[in-house]
Parts: C-alpha cells; sequence; structure tokens
C-alpha cells in the first residue's frame, strides 16, 4: 500500500514543480495567445465564399482534428529539423499546441458567428450597412460574448495537451512528476502532486468558464463535432 | 535518398499494420466498456442518491481536470505498488476506459435532464416500475440529444489513445516514433502516421456532423 507516501519528498521537490507550474501557466498563456491568431484567421478564410481561401482553412481544419495531438507533435518535432528548422523543443512545443487549439478556436468562432440570429444580419443589411461595417458594429460585438465561455474551455483543453510536451522533454509540470518519480523511485508522490497542480489550473478556469457565462449573461452555443 | 526511404518505410509496413491494430483494439475495446460503465454512471448521476451523485462528479471532474497523460502514468505506476500487477496493454484499457466513461457520463446525464419533467411525471402517473420508466420513456430520448456528442467522444478517444505509447505499447503512434529512428523523415512518416488516423476518425466526424445536423432539424431550428 502507500504507508510510504512521503510529503518530505515532495516538499524536497517543491521548487522544481514550483518552477513547472509556472511553466505549463506560461507556455499555455503563449500557445492560447498564437490558438486566439491562428484561429481567427482560419475561421475568417472558413467563411468566405470564394473556396480558394475556404477550402485550404476547411481541409486544414478537419486534418488537425481527425488526427492525434501527440502525432502533430512529432510531426514539428522529427519533420522540422528536415526543412532545415532547427527549434528549441519548447518551441517547437507551443507551435504544436497553437496550431491544434487554432483548428478547434476556428470552429467555436464560428459557431459564435453563425450563432446570431438572421435578423440582425438582415436588419444591418436594411440600414445600409457595409460588410466590414456589418461584421464590427453588430455581428462580431456579439459572437465575441457567446465565445468566451467555450474558448475557456478549449483553454483547460490545452492546459491539459500541454502535458504531452514533457515527451519532447519540455520542463513543465508533468516532467517534473517524472523527474521526481525516475529520480526517486516515487511515481506516487511525483503523479500525485503534478495531478493536484493541474486540478488548481482546471478548477480556476472552471469557475472563469461558469461566472463568465453568467457575467455575459449568454446561452451555451453548439460548436459541431 | 527519397527513393531509399520510401524502400525503407514500404519494408516496415508489417510495423504499421501492428500499430494500426493495436491502435484499434485499444481504442475498440475501450470505447466498449467505457460506453457501458459511462451509460450506468450517468443514469445513476441523475437518479442515484444524491451523495452518489456528488461522488460520481467529483470523480468525473478529476478525471476531466488532469491530463491524460498523468493519469496513465499513474495507473501504470501506482497499481502494481498497491499490489495489482498489470502489464501496458491492461494498464492503457483501464486508463482509456475510465476516461471514456466519465465524459460519456456527463453526456449521458445532460441527456437525461434534457427530457421534460412532464414525460417522467406522465411515466409516473402510468404506473411505470423505475426501471420501465427509464428504459422506455427517459433513456430514447436522452439518446437523442446524447448521441451527436456520443459519437464526436468516440472521436477523442481515438486519438487519445496515441498517447498510451507513452508507456511503450506499440500503437500507430508508437510505430511512427520508431520508425523514424531509422528512417529519418519525420514529415514523411508522421504524415503517414496521420493518414492512418485521418482514415479512422474522420468517418466518424462526419456521422457526427450528420447526427447534429438531423437533430437540429427535428428541433425546428434553421440550420445557417
Amino acid at each position: 500500500m502507500l504507508e510510504n507516501f512521503s510529503f518530505r519528498t515532495i516538499a524536497e521537490y517543491l521548487p522544481l514543480f514550483g518552477n513547472g507550474f509556472v511553466a505549463t501557466l506560461w507556455l499555455s498563456i503563449v500557445s492560447f495567445a498564437g490558438a486566439l491568431a491562428v484561429g481567427t484567421l482560419l475561421c475568417a478564410m472558413n467563411l468566405q465564399r470564394s473556396q480558394v481561401l475556404k477550402l485550404p482553412a476547411k481541409i486544414y481544419i478537419d486534418a488537425i482534428r481527425a488526427t492525434p495531438l501527440l502525432a502533430q507533435l512529432y510531426f514539428l518535432y522529427f519533420g522540422l529539423p528536415r526543412l532545415g528548422i532547427v527549434l528549441p523543443e519548447l518551441f517547437v512545443g507551443i507551435l504544436a499546441l497553437a496550431l491544434n487549439s487554432g483548428a478547434y478556436i476556428a470552429e467555436i468562432i464560428r459557431a459564435g458567428i453563425l450563432s446570431i440570429s438572421r435578423g440582425q444580419v438582415e436588419a444591418s443589411v436594411a440600414s445600409g450597412m457595409t460588410y466590414s461595417q456589418r461584421m464590427r458594429l453588430v455581428i462580431l460585438p456579439q459572437a465575441v460574448r457567446v465565445t468566451i465561455p467555450p474558448l475557456l474551455g478549449q483553454a483547460i483543453v490545452l492546459v491539459k495537451d500541454s502535458a504531452l510536451l514533457s515527451l519532447i522533454s519540455v520542463a513543465e509540470l508533468t516532467r517534473a512528476g517524472q523527474l521526481l518519480a525516475s529520480d526517486r523511485f516515487m511515481p506516487a508522490e511525483g503523479f500525485i502532486t503534478t495531478a493536484a497542480c493541474y486540478l488548481l489550473l482546471y478548477y480556476a478556469l472552471k469557475s472563469l468558464a461558469v461566472l463568465s457565462a453568467r457575467w455575459l449573461g449568454v446561452r451555451p452555443i453548439r460548436v459541431r463535432a | 535518398m527519397i527513393w531509399f526511404q520510401l524502400q525503407s518505410l514500404v519494408g516496415s509496413y508489417p510495423l504499421a499494420l501492428r500499430g494500426l491494430g493495436m491502435t484499434v483494439a485499444l481504442s475498440g475495446i475501450s470505447l466498449v466498456l467505457g460506453t457501458i460503465l459511462g451509460f450506468a454512471l450517468g443514469v445513476l448521476r441523475t437518479s442515484g442518491s444524491r451523495l452518489l451523485s456528488s461522488a460520481i462528479g467529483l470523480w468525473v471532474d478529476l478525471i476531466r481536470g488532469t491530463p491524460f497523460l498523468v493519469q496513465i502514468f499513474l495507473i501504470f505506476f501506482i497499481l502494481p505498488e498497491l499490489g495489482v500487477e498489470l502489464d501496458a496493454f491492461t494498464a492503457g484499457i483501464i486508463a482509456l476506459t475510465n476516461l471514456a466513461a466519465c465524459f460519456i457520463c456527463e453526456i449521458v446525464a445532460a441527456g437525461i435532464r434534457s427530457v421534460p419533467t412532464g414525460q417522467v411525471e406522465a411515466a409516473l402517473a402510468s404506473g411505470l416500475s423505475k426501471w420501465q420508466r427509464m428504459r422506455q420513456v427517459v433513456l430514447p430520448q436522452a439518446m437523442r440529444v446524447s448521441l451527436p456528442p456520443l459519437v464526436g467522444q468516440y472521436v477523442l478517444l481515438i486519438k487519445d489513445s496515441s498517447v498510451v505509447s507513452a508507456i511503450g505499447l506499440t500503437d500507430l503512434t508508437r510505430v511512427g516514433w520508431l520508425v523514424v529512428q531509422r528512417v529519418p523523415n519525420g514529415l514523411l512518416v508522421f504524415a503517414i502516421v496521420g493518414i492512418g488516423y485521418f482514415i479512422v476518425c474522420y468517418p466518424l466526424i462526419l456521422l457526427a456532423r450528420r447526427l447534429e445536423r438531423r437533430m437540429s432539424a427535428a428541433h425546428g431550428e434553421v440550420q445557417l
């Protein structure tokens, strides 16, 4: 049994976990910012009428969503050097997370824009607004509100996905757990501490998602599969 | 050079097939087990005692709040310490089944909650037993709401099965990792791995979208 569970060892490794926690936090924030940019661009392409931009965006979104993040991560990790691009593991990881989450965020933004009722669009057309005025003044301000809770949901997924970066030896939370597990042969201490740190982030983001939905007074939108 | 690599890749197709078989076996077994367990948990979550319901809710939160990789490590390295001997395959099945069950539990519970109370009251008034009520009135209606996200969840499960390569199971992703050590062309190798997953997952994504469209049409929503 786990009667030898050693809190002392955890305390000893606390600085390592602290660093891992901070690393996971900021690499998630950077990746999420990147994913927002990728997602917005993809969504804008996807909503075009011309297939020239729409088709590549659709193919990209479906390709990302039908393949595992780990395969995408290895694709970049083993593939980029082949193209002569040698990046530190951390950058490869952030790139993979941003490119992956971007595809999901594109669908969230799309669902947000499509959730604006037809009458709003028709009213702004009748008021003689141009396409960009319509988007900027009528649709986007409303769409942004409804996308905030699902975007926070995606942030939760991204934080958890960032654990895979430990497999290309990025020093983050899961890596800290692995180090404690292998240095001291204490997997229970290592991975339970790691799990507890992720739960902290999970509950923080989850409460934020619930509160934001309440503050903004928005109903959940349905993002397609 | 590229010829040599292609030859080498063609030579490793038995390994790739084994990997694909492992991925299909892992996801298939845990999909069936996870669905059964998830339905049971979902029903208990909505109609069991309040204590049981919050216990299930807490467990679901713990699983949804931690990375799957960490869960696999916990199961694979800690269960043996508790005296349970298990190999990597069993550990993978346990981890994936538990993950699927937790997500399916919430999907099923949401479906059950979406059934109007009038339906339950009518079933009560007709003198149906608890079991009859669930099986003949509530679940069939809940399924309509639950089916599209359920199929979406299966796609996530297949993709998550790639993470078990971290404990050394030779699934499709692990095969890519092994091959790339001999054929140093990550773009080519993992593009092929990706195509393997795509062939399995994409039809399921299309099915989920189709079910979603049918459901929203049935509910009189305008499809944009």
